[in-house]
């Protein structure tokens, strides 16, 4: 930052105020951060519903680290304290309720949130060249989340808690060879134990929020390396005005800023209406059965994982093989990853792809939600088989992609993005 | 035509919330009576505290609920509470536990018998309301009694003297192995208890809401905050919409 610009900043303003930031300015690059990532950062001005969900995604992991934080000023990580500090929290706690409340919520939403997000990146085609590494860092934001999701859900050492955690580590042990030493690595204990708890407290409230937040830095810093995509693909920086700004571009700030606040409004109506009307979402944001304590000589009569794991759980459960389930499983989730290199499309949107993309997207996102669906629900013969017909959808649409997109009857992309001001 | 489909995307949403309300609702079991009760009616709390504490504290804890900060939320004075129930000169700010010992529980009924502060959580009020009104004679057993909600419970049937006897009616077909297929039809009061089966009802109603109120107890503050804290957000939220509109007018 030179000089020259810090003096002419503090031309523009007048008082105190514009002598700080020079003065700032001058020491540290604040005003040309500001003006680079946000005020002078141009976004397509064709955004439309879909693009929420990348700020909410922020606001709820702020929403999740600051309850988190106040969480842990009262919650004791041992098994023998564990449950009961979370009734002390929802009991003796001042506003204890409400911030575990928000805390839980939270994490749905999240979810929630995420989903919609990456269903963005689908529908436009927003993981395509040049976005590789911000939709790499994006899907490693994901399975960080995951990760998190999975070791916050043993803290309330509930007995849904406990169970889940029993079934998903022991899953690690339908790996060849070192399986059973892995889960033991894993556990730290030959089962789900007080030193279990204690290590997954410490991976939930150091590790993954760290490697959160260097990634959702990582994320930012490429999107606003390449610019955001929009609903019509268009790569706005291809017609600029005469002043170099995008024709098609306005400022994150103010403009997206101030959508992103009605947005914003939206959002928290919606997750108030579940924190303060239906915190547990009839069983599925909270189980019934983790309000009993962890017993280990006691399984809940129908173990499920939450929610947001349900689709993949389905696909495990669909396989009659533990170790191949496990397998697909986890390809069901790795393969998101390599969505860059699958598809082979000349177009980026949905709105000039093909039918066959168009068939194989939507067939996918059915699927998707079905299999989150089934993955609730007891295995009757019935269901796993419908269990089977979904996975193979899901498959298909990444498996199949190098064919249906590149063999595809998409339409002519124009060079603007298509904007009716309102 | 844009605003057709931000309707479509709100209704989307809304089915959304509503979803997990429908298919838990539709997912109950059978035998499970409704139990009806209402956790804004603080004179079935008190009741229902008072009930809790005369037939149910002797043997269950409720180890997370405080006797002060219970007492007033169901509307009780300190004094009220310590005159009607703390009996054994519990302090008012301890916790609802009671003198019986593991080991002993264990030599006597075979099992410790649980808390019950998230009983109406874990298991819901209709469940609990249910495994009172389900104790039949069943000579078989120990306590002399079974229960239909929970086959096998430890429990005895503590509430006896006031519901009375109850028996089950069963209907039996014999199978082609001549096994007896029973299947219960409905229960039949044998012996009288000291409240009619309308006074029995209402007063295991009572310790359900009881439960369900200390299974949750900030819950009735919760849903009236929430209106509050949604209107605050209503408003918020159109403000930040009118702002969004008056910039966006320069976006052609």
């Amino acid at each position: 930052m030179s000089s020259s610009n810090a003096k002419a900043t503090a031309k523009t303003g007048d008082g105190a105020l514009a002598n700080l930031t020079a003065w700032i300015d001058e020491r540290f690059p604040l005003t040309a951060l500001w003006k680079s990532q946000v005020s002078e950062y141009y976004a397509p001005k064709n955004m439309n519903f879909w693009y929420y969900f990348g700020s909410l995604a922020l606001v709820v992991l702020v929403i999740q680290i600051l309850s988190g934080l106040f969480l842990t000023m009262n919650y004791k990580p041992s098994a023998a304290e564990a449950f009961g500090s979370v009734e002390y929290i929802m009991r003796d706690v001042e506003w204890g309720w409400l911030i575990r409340y928000i805390h839980s919520t939270g994490a749905s939403a999240f979810f929630i949130v995420i989903y919609l997000h990456m269903f963005r990146a689908l529908l436009y085609g927003s993981y395509q060249k040049p976005r590789e590494l911000l939709w790499i860092f994006g899907m490693l934001i994901y399975f960080a989340l995951m990760a998190e999701g999975f070791f916050g859900y043993l803290l309330p050492w509930g007995n849904m808690s406990y169970w889940g955690a029993q079934v998903i580590v022991s899953l690690f042990g339908a790996i060849p060879v070192i399986g059973d030493s892995l889960t033991e690595w894993i556990r730290g204990d030959f089962f789900i134990s007080d030193v279990t708890l204690n290590r997954f407290f410490a991976l939930h409230v150091v590790a993954l929020p760290f490697a959160l937040v260097f990634l959702v830095i990582a994320h930012l810093m490429a999107l606003h390396e390449v610019g955001s995509n929009n609903p019509d693909g268009v790569d706005i920086k291809k017609v600029k005005g005469p002043d170099g700004i995008p024709l098609d571009g306005i400022a994150f700030h103010p403009y997206y800023t101030v959508k992103d606040l009605v947005g914003l409004g939206v959002f928290l109506i919606l997750f108030a209406l579940v924190v303060f009307f239906a915190p547990t979402m009839g069983g599925y944001f909270l189980e019934h059965a983790n309000f009993e304590p962890a017993n280990a000589l006691q399984t809940p009569p129908h173990i499920a994982p939450v929610w947001y794991f349900t689709p993949f759980y389905a696909i495990l459960r669909a396989v009659p093989s533990k170790g191949l389930g496990a397998a697909l499983m986890g390809i069901a989730v790795v393969l998101f990853v390599f969505l860059p290199w699958l598809d082979r499309g000349k177009v980026r949107s949905i709105r000039y792809r093909g039918p066959l993309f168009k068939f194989f997207l939507f067939s996918f996102a059915i699927s998707f939600v079905a299999l989150g669906y089934l993955g609730l629900q007891p295995p009757t013969p019935a269901y796993t088989m419908a269990a089977r017909i979904f996975t193979v959808v899901y498959f298909a649409y990444f498996l199949l992609m190098p064919w249906y997109s590149s063999i595809d009857k998409t339409k002519p992309v124009p060079t603007r993005v298509t904007y009716h001001a309102h | 035509m844009r605003i057709d489909r931000r309707k479509k995307i709100l209704a989307c949403l809304v089915a959304l919330l509503a979803l997990p309300a429908v298919s838990f609702a539709a997912g109950g079991e059978a035998h499970v009576m409704k139990a009806n009760n209402d956790i804004r009616n603080q004179a079935s709390l008190q009741r229902g505290a008072r009930n809790f504490v005369n037939y149910c504290l002797a043997c269950h804890s409720a180890k997370y609920v405080r006797y002060n900060r219970m007492a007033a939320d169901i509307g009780l004075t300190e004094q009220q509470m310590i005159d009607s129930l703390l009996w054994s000169g519990e302090s008012p700010h301890s916790t609802m536990v009671n003198g019986l010992h593991a080991d002993d529980a264990k030599k006597w009924f075979g099992v410790v018998p649980p808390d019950l502060s998230l009983v109406a959580r874990s298991k819901g009020p209709d469940y609990v309301y249910t495994f009172l009104k389900s104790f039949y004679a069943d000579p078989a057993r120990g306590t002399g009694v079974n229960n239909l909600a929970l086959p096998g419970t430890a429990m005895p049937h503590v509430l006896w003297e006031l519901q009375g006897t109850q028996e089950a009616v069963w209907e039996g077909e014999t199978d082609a192995q001549g096994n007896v297929q029973k299947q219960f039809k409905e229960f039949k009061l044998a012996a009288p208890g000291k409240l009619g089966p309308e006074e029995y009802d209402a007063f295991v109603r009572d310790i359900v809401n009881f439960l369900e109120y200390i299974g949750e107890p900030v819950q009735a503050r919760r849903q009236s905050l929430g209106y509050a804290v949604i209107a605050f957000l209503a408003f918020f939220t159109l403000l930040a919409y009118a702002l969004k509109k008056e910039y966006w007018k320069d976006v052609k």
